[in-house]
């Protein structure tokens, strides 16, 4: 075998120690946790954001949603009736999507036959709806925000959000903080 | 591990997600292995192909030994062991 001499091996050492810090350094600062910011309100884009995060959190990563713009939509309950709206917000309450059951498709809409086809086809190829989505995340405690500028910006009220336990109210401050944190951050 | 001794394993508890489309198969091997203890084998069962490639990425990154699977006529038996 050949020898190594002295000075190789100081050198490796030093590498070694300089690897040791950089990856403790990473480790700190980058999490096992997975940040979506979900502006777009699509039914098709909101699933793919709910089956990635599922995949996710089944897989021990933790995942924080956000929810922004037209994506709000999604996780209101139509069965809420918040009081003391003034006009637009009124307006605006009724041209938007009331729940998962009711968002469109950024393709095929079709006024709405899309999205039965979809709903169907997704039935018969046992695809979890997205009801039964957010079900399951909240089972594995994905965490979902909703962004308070553009719900007050909408005249959402909170009253009118589904009952997630998981649910928290915040602004785009926390998102940032919480992406920095994150393994992998995404938009949709 | 070859088809005859997957068949052979003692299986502590077998989990029959069938019925679901992806991430399905990964959710009901997630709530599963809640069930058993370090060191025994589950079992899944999956009608989803994709279920193949993604049983064995999710043991990698959470510590479990995958096994291997075999095909039946409309679907796929799976083997793990706890980590």
């Amino acid at each position: 075998m050949e020898s190594i001499d002295q000075t190789t091996i100081e050198k490796l050492k030093a590498e070694i120690e300089a690897l040791k810090s950089t990856s403790k350094r990473l480790e700190s600062s980058r999490k096992d946790q997975l940040s979506i910011a979900i502006i777009s309100g699509d039914m098709d884009k909101i699933m793919a954001a709910m089956i990635i995060a599922l995949a996710a959190a089944a897989m021990d990563t933790k995942v924080k949603l956000f929810f922004s713009f037209w994506a709000i939509g999604a996780l209101r309950d139509p069965a809420k009736h918040p009081k003391g709206k003034n006009f637009i917000s009124k307006m605006f309450g009724w041209m938007l999507p009331k729940g998962v059951d009711h968002l469109k498709l950024s393709k095929f809409n079709m006024c709405g036959m899309g999205p039965w086809i979809m709903k169907k086809l997704m039935n018969q190829q046992n695809v979890l709806s997205l009801r039964e989505m957010l079900k399951e995340a909240d089972e594995l405690g994905v965490e979902i925000t909703v962004c308070e500028m553009t719900m007050n910006l909408m005249g959402f009220k909170k009253e009118e959000f589904i009952d997630y336990p998981h649910l928290r109210f915040a602004g785009a401050a926390t998102f940032v903080a919480e992406a920095g944190e994150s393994s992998m951050q995404w938009m949709i | 591990m070859t088809k005859e001794e997957l068949k052979n394993l003692k299986v502590a508890k077998s989990v029959d997600a069938r019925g679901t489309a992806c991430p399905g198969p990964l959710l009901a091997a997630k709530k599963a292995i809640g069930d058993i203890e370090s060191g025994e084998v589950l079992e899944i069962l999956s009608a989803d192909e994709g279920t193949k490639n993604d049983i064995p990425r999710w043991c990698e990154k959470v510590g479990h030994q995958f096994l291997g699977y075999f095909d039946e006529d409309s679907y796929s038996r799976l083997f793990l062991i706890k980590g």
